[in-house]
């Protein structure tokens, strides 16, 4: 069973000399104490060193991915110290090609989300709650020790709350915001009970006490009803987080009172916690029920698929109307992880990347927009393009990757989530399949009523600024470059996500077919010139 | 010779990169002469690819080109790539050749167009996706194509967006092919699931290997990708994005909307002709569909006064026809079909255009009449494209269609019986705006003094020259429809149905041939099927020509149900939008507000209630929780510890 321990040979550092990691993770965490102690009056100060901080966590993510070797399905950049030693508690962390991507495109999304929307009070206070929310993302992303990945992924809850019942648009925010943290707060208890008494049973088995993921991951003793038990109460944390139908009501509220920045980190970068989570804590950690529930998961999947373009087409608002869109693309992803595909994993891995760009840009191009009108209301908007037509061409462009547009990034995610699902669970992707359709039809009913037509108000939007076009570029180019050549990325996701699908394999006692049925290709195929 | 293939391809890409990113500076005119001139190039490249393929021996003209791997995961690797065979050179040769004079046209047409270089941007963009699609080497680089013509047709035909009508028909247009590309995407996984590859030489070379493809398989992959093919093709039901699309500039209902983009589902049937053939059920649905559609479009352009809306219901009949071929196993004769077509289609868009600039942006064909005196160059072409279109030898149409019909005769009589009966009603309609529209009087005059000037909203096309008699535009406008013109006078010479003649078949025999050969059609049953469809031809021009020529206003050859295309629009309004709406209404305030978000509000309420409670000690929410997670979590790791240790 040792052999399942996926730690690959690499040094603390991993060639960098010094870990790479916990920099990650402090420097965020350091730069948010900063500002805090920093005088109120020190507002553009605040602005200067927060976005420079995260900028300087963004370049570590990329140095570290550049340096993230292929071809290799375990840990990398590995660091682990004792912590709370009767616990067996550490501060562990490493990457895989799960986790990898999702650790970049976090960390290149906070810099634009702090220095791209308009932030009316306190930057200093605004730019503090996000550097320390970054950390707790990026924290919970590379923990691998469930109390330290607990107490990351339980960091983001306070700063989140913040971002929206202070910056938030309309007097209604408080209440969003407490529906946000009660919603939240209810899945996290359920996961802790979880946690905890995984560890706890497992102690008992083994004789010692840890909360080392590794560990628990490749050893374990429990019953299969216990381990469903376990699933669902992680499962309940992430179907909050991502969120899955019939979990997701909390979202439109926050999102349309959040302030753009909260939106943005809302849309783009709290779900992938979701995701992830479940691919690391619900499936890779108990694949055997993971396998049981898989019906009630890509039904779930299936259903908020269709339901959330369904409700989103008819909502007057459009933050609140692209927010509904959130839950029925989040449950492509869940149909595909739940697949157990080769493709439908990768693809789940690689859409979450991809769904956090789009829709960081999305969200912050909506917050420009609202800025320009004065209004979310989508029937008092109108004629954009006329006035803007580079905002207008990218709003177009973000919309068309939703959409999932072939040549640009959300496709690829789409296809393979899709085609994954299929060859195992064929009913329930063509039901999700029914989504290509729905999500033109709702994305584009959204763009015709802002940007088409004529002006119908006396504000018109006003083109992109130099700086706005600065903030919103390197989304454009990660939305074509990871559209048009994907490999490089998925070269490194496949090694991580065949050891997880391998591990349901064996742990479900319900080997594959032959090994096609865990890429769910003939094998013949490769033959092929 | 064979590797100028990719030439072709890069160099729509990069005229519309630099158009994209540095139009601007080129300024107007010469935005559109860049636009053409990298169209031009893709032509030459085409040309080229074509003699290089022509070269090689008939069993060797099948060359792939992987350029790179695209998608790589677990078993399945999907490459970006050409498929260079007779198929798809044939196929670049045509769209490349009919958008360079399409762009040409545009330099003339689109002149005074505020949003001039933009055009060009998407017209070149939609080269680049036109020619992905046909010379894509698998189906997933063919569905990049697919839909990149899809986006560019939703670009320009909401073009002048400001009007809601356009937009609402580019969303319409994008709609409803999307309902196609549902089948095309469940197709691909079937094709994925049954053969681990999407390559279309992989695929077709392990038809027949150790794991042939079933019947019911086959069936359901052919049938899906006809739903894609239905969808882009505008073919029943999914065709009335069609008709709305007319509210793009003319030259782009021209390229996309008649010649290339829409004949993207007769390529794609004929190219995976290998699965069809292993289930003939597949084929009688296309025939049949093909059949139907042909004479209901046709009806319904029996009816219409939008000169653009009749030869957008024409694009659907005539595509129809096309089906009818593939249908019939008759696959060059589809293609031999979708070239005529091409050119004479596009000529009868390019010459409207032409007269709608003349007469600054009025459409009804009730307000036209008597331009045959004011434009020379227009006038004669377009009657060229009409005779070719009626089936008048020895124009183009006229051999191609004959094709068809031989093919679909040897098929079912009964088919060819509705292929014939769509025979008269295009000559009726043809003709019948040909009479409204160069011939009687001159009704426009006097319409135009009392319309208010609809030109204002277009912008571009009725620009300029606000006052005098309708003249023709600048010889970039009149030269492609002098070009157009000898093409569809000559066009038929590609296929003549005489032995070593048929060059097309012989060309293409190697990727498509099916059991529609006419070779087994004896002579005398060939000629009197050509003299019967030349006569009901003949009847149905002379039957407009005499009805028409005298009034223009008989409303009761106009019935309401030919006119609003058989009240679909309204239905399926009904349908999708109320009753559809309504229904997403109810789930959005009664289902997610009350009965899921209901749970929550209880919750909530408790949340609010503890709050009260909370807030008279002094403390905050966020503070109170954060308590209670430290507190819980001390409590348990207690507990633990008591247990554990």
């Amino acid at each position: 069973m040792t052999t399942l321990l996926p730690v690959a040979q690499s040094t603390a550092g991993g060639g960098f000399g010094f870990p790479i990691l916990p920099a990650i993770v402090i420097v965020p965490a350091t730069m948010a104490v900063v500002l805090a102690l920093l005088p109120r009056s020190r507002q553009e100060l605040a602005r200067w060193l927060g976005t420079g901080a995260s900028l300087v966590v963004a370049g570590l993510a990329i140095a570290m991915a550049v340096r993230f070797r292929t071809g290799q399905a375990g840990y990398q950049f590995v660091v682990a110290h004792d912590w709370i030693r009767p616990f067996g508690v550490q501060w562990k962390l490493g990457v895989d090609g799960i986790s990898v991507f999702i650790v970049v495109v976090t960390a290149v999304l906070f810099p634009v989300a702090i220095a791209g929307p308009r932030v009316d009070r306190d930057i200093r206070s605004y730019a503090a709650w996000m550097l320390l929310l970054e950390a707790g993302c990026l924290g919970a992303l590379m923990s691998l020790d469930l109390l330290l990945f607990f107490l990351f992924f339980e960091l983001t809850l306070p700063p989140m709350y913040m971002l929206i019942a202070r910056w938030g648009a309309s007097p209604r925010r408080s209440g969003a915001a407490t529906k946000f943290f009660v919603y939240t707060f209810a899945g996290s208890a359920l996961m802790l009970i979880a946690m905890l008494a995984l560890v706890f049973l497992e102690a008992r088995s083994s004789g010692h006490v840890t909360f080392d993921l590794l560990t628990l991951t490749a050893q374990q003793h429990l019953s299969k009803d216990i381990s469903i038990l376990l699933f669902l109460g992680f499962a309940a944390a992430f179907a909050v987080k991502v969120p899955i139908f019939p979990f997701h009501t909390w979202l439109p509220d926050a999102q349309v009172e959040a302030s753009t920045g909260g939106s943005m980190v809302l849309a783009g970068v709290m779900f992938t916690l979701g995701t992830y989570g479940l691919v690391r804590f619900c499936i890779e950690l108990f694949p055997g029920a993971s396998v049981s529930m898989a019906p009630l998961m890509l039904t779930l999947g299936a259903i908020g698929i269709v339901y959330g373009f369904l409700v989103a087409v008819v909502q007057t608002d459009i933050k609140r109307m692209i927010a509904y869109t959130l839950v029925a693309d989040l449950g492509v992803i869940v149909v595909g992880l739940f697949g157990f595909t080769a493709q439908g994993f990768s693809g789940g891995i690689y859409q979450t990347v991809n769904h956090g760009v789009s829709m960081a840009a999305m969200f912050l191009l909506i917050g420009l927009l609202i800025d320009r009108l004065g209004t979310s209301e989508l029937a008092a908007m109108g004629g954009v393009q006329k006035r803007a037509p580079i905002f207008a061409a990218v709003f177009l462009l973000v919309t068309l990757s939703v959409v999932g547009v072939p040549g640009l990034n959300g496709f690829i995610g789409e296809f393979l989530l899709l085609l994954g699902t299929f060859l195992t669970h064929r009913w329930w992707a063509v039901v999700a399949t029914v989504g290509v359709i729905l999500a033109a039809l709702v994305f584009l009913w959204a763009y015709q009523q802002a940007f088409h037509g004529t002006p119908r108000t006396g504000r018109v939007g006003a083109e992109l600024s130099a700086r706005e076009l600065l903030v919103v570029a390197p989304l454009v180019v990660l939305i074509v470059g990871l559209g048009v050549y994907p490999r490089p990325f998925l070269d490194r996701i496949n090694p991580s996500a065949d050891r997880i699908l391998a591990r349901v394999a064996v742990v479900a006692h319900n080997p594959p077919p032959s090994p096609p049925a865990a890429s769910g290709l003939p094998r013949r195929v490769e033959a092929q010139p | 010779m064979i590797h100028a293939a990719p030439a072709i391809l890069l160099l729509p890409l990069v005229g519309f990169l630099v158009l994209a990113f540095s139009g601007r500076r080129l300024g107007d005119p010469a935005a559109g002469w860049v636009g053409t001139l990298a169209v031009v190039g893709s032509f030459v490249a085409a040309v080229v690819t074509f003699v290089g393929l022509h070269h090689m021996g008939p069993d060797h003209r099948e060359v792939t080109q992987t350029w790179f791997t695209w998608i790589p995961v677990g078993g399945l690797k999907v490459s970006i790539g050409a498929l260079v065979d007779p198929l798809s050179t044939t196929m670049t040769l045509f769209v490349t050749g009919v958008s360079a004079l399409i762009h040409l046209y545009s330099i003339g047409y689109m002149k005074g167009d505020p949003d001039f270089r933009k055009f060009f941007v998407y017209l070149n963009l939609f080269v680049f996706s036109m020619v992905v699609l046909v010379l894509g080497g698998n189906f997933l680089f063919t569905f990049v194509g697919w839909e990149g013509v899809g986006t560019c047709s939703y670009l320009l035909v909401g073009f002048w967006f400001e009007r809601n009508t356009a937009a609402t028909a580019a969303k319409k247009a994008f709609v409803v092919n999307r309902m196609g590309d549902f089948g095309f995407l469940l197709a691909m996984f079937l094709v994925v699931g049954h053969f681990g590859s999407l390559d279309y030489r992989t695929v077709f070379t392990h038809l027949g290997g150790p794991s042939p493809l079933s019947h019911t398989t086959a069936l359901a992959i052919s049938l899906l990708l006809l739903l894609g093919a239905v969808g882009k093709s505008a073919q029943l039901p999914l065709y009335s994005w069609l008709p709305d699309a007319m509210e793009g500039p003319t030259p782009v209902s021209a390229l996309i909307h008649a010649a290339t983009m829409v004949t993207a589902g007769v390529y794609l049937m004929t190219r995976v002709n290998p699965i069809l053939s292993v289930s003939p059920a597949a084929y009688t649905a296309i025939a049949v569909l093909g059949a139907v559609t042909a004479f209901y479009a046709a009806t319904v352009a029996c009816a219409q006064d939008d000169i653009k809306r009749v030869l957008a219901y024409s694009t659907v009949s005539q595509l129809g026809y096309m089906f009818l071929g593939v249908g019939s196993a008759a696959f060059g004769a589809a293609i031999f079909h979708m070239l005529s077509h091409a050119f004479f289609k596009a000529l009868l868009f390019l010459a409207a255009g032409s007269v709608i600039h003349a007469l600054h942006d009025e459409q009804d064909m009730k307000r036209m009449g008597g331009l045959r005196r004011y434009l020379p160059v227009t006038a004669p072409t377009f009657f060229v494209a009409w005779l070719a279109i009626s089936g008048v030898p020895p124009f183009n149409g006229f051999w191609s269609k004959d094709d068809i019909l031989g093919a679909a005769y040897h098929k079912s009589p009964a088919l060819w019986a509705v292929g014939v009966a769509t025979v008269l009603l295009t000559a009726y309609y043809m003709t019948r705006q040909v009479v409204l529209v160069f011939n009687g009087q001159a009704r426009w005059s006097t319409a135009r003094a009392s319309a208010p000037d609809s030109g204002v909203a277009h912008g571009g096309a009725g620009g300029h020259g606000g006052s005098g008699e309708p003249h023709e535009g600048p010889w970039v406008m009149r030269y492609p429809l002098v070009i157009l013109a000898v093409a569809t006078v000559f066009g038929g010479l590609i296929d003549l149905p005489f032995g070593k003649l048929k060059f097309l078949d012989t060309w293409l025999s190697h990727v498509a041939s099916g059991q529609g050969d006419l070779a087994t059609q004896s002579g005398a049953l060939r000629a009197s099927l050509l003299t019967v469809t030349t006569v009901v031809a003949l009847v149905g021009l002379g039957l407009a020509w005499s009805l028409w020529s005298r009034r223009v206003d008989r409303p009761q050859l106009e019935p309401a149900l030919l006119r609003t295309s058989y009240h679909v629009d309204d239905i399926s309004t009904a349908v999708f939008t109320q009753a559809g709406g309504a229904f997403s209404r109810a789930l959005a305030t009664v289902v997610d507000n009350r009965i899921v978000d209901g749970f929550v509000n209880g919750v909530g309420a408790g949340a609010r209630g503890l709050g009260g409670v909370v807030r008279r000690l002094q403390t905050g929410y966020v503070r109170n929780y954060a308590l209670g997670i430290a507190a819980g979590t001390v409590l348990i790791l207690g507990f633990m510890l008591a247990r554990v240790g």
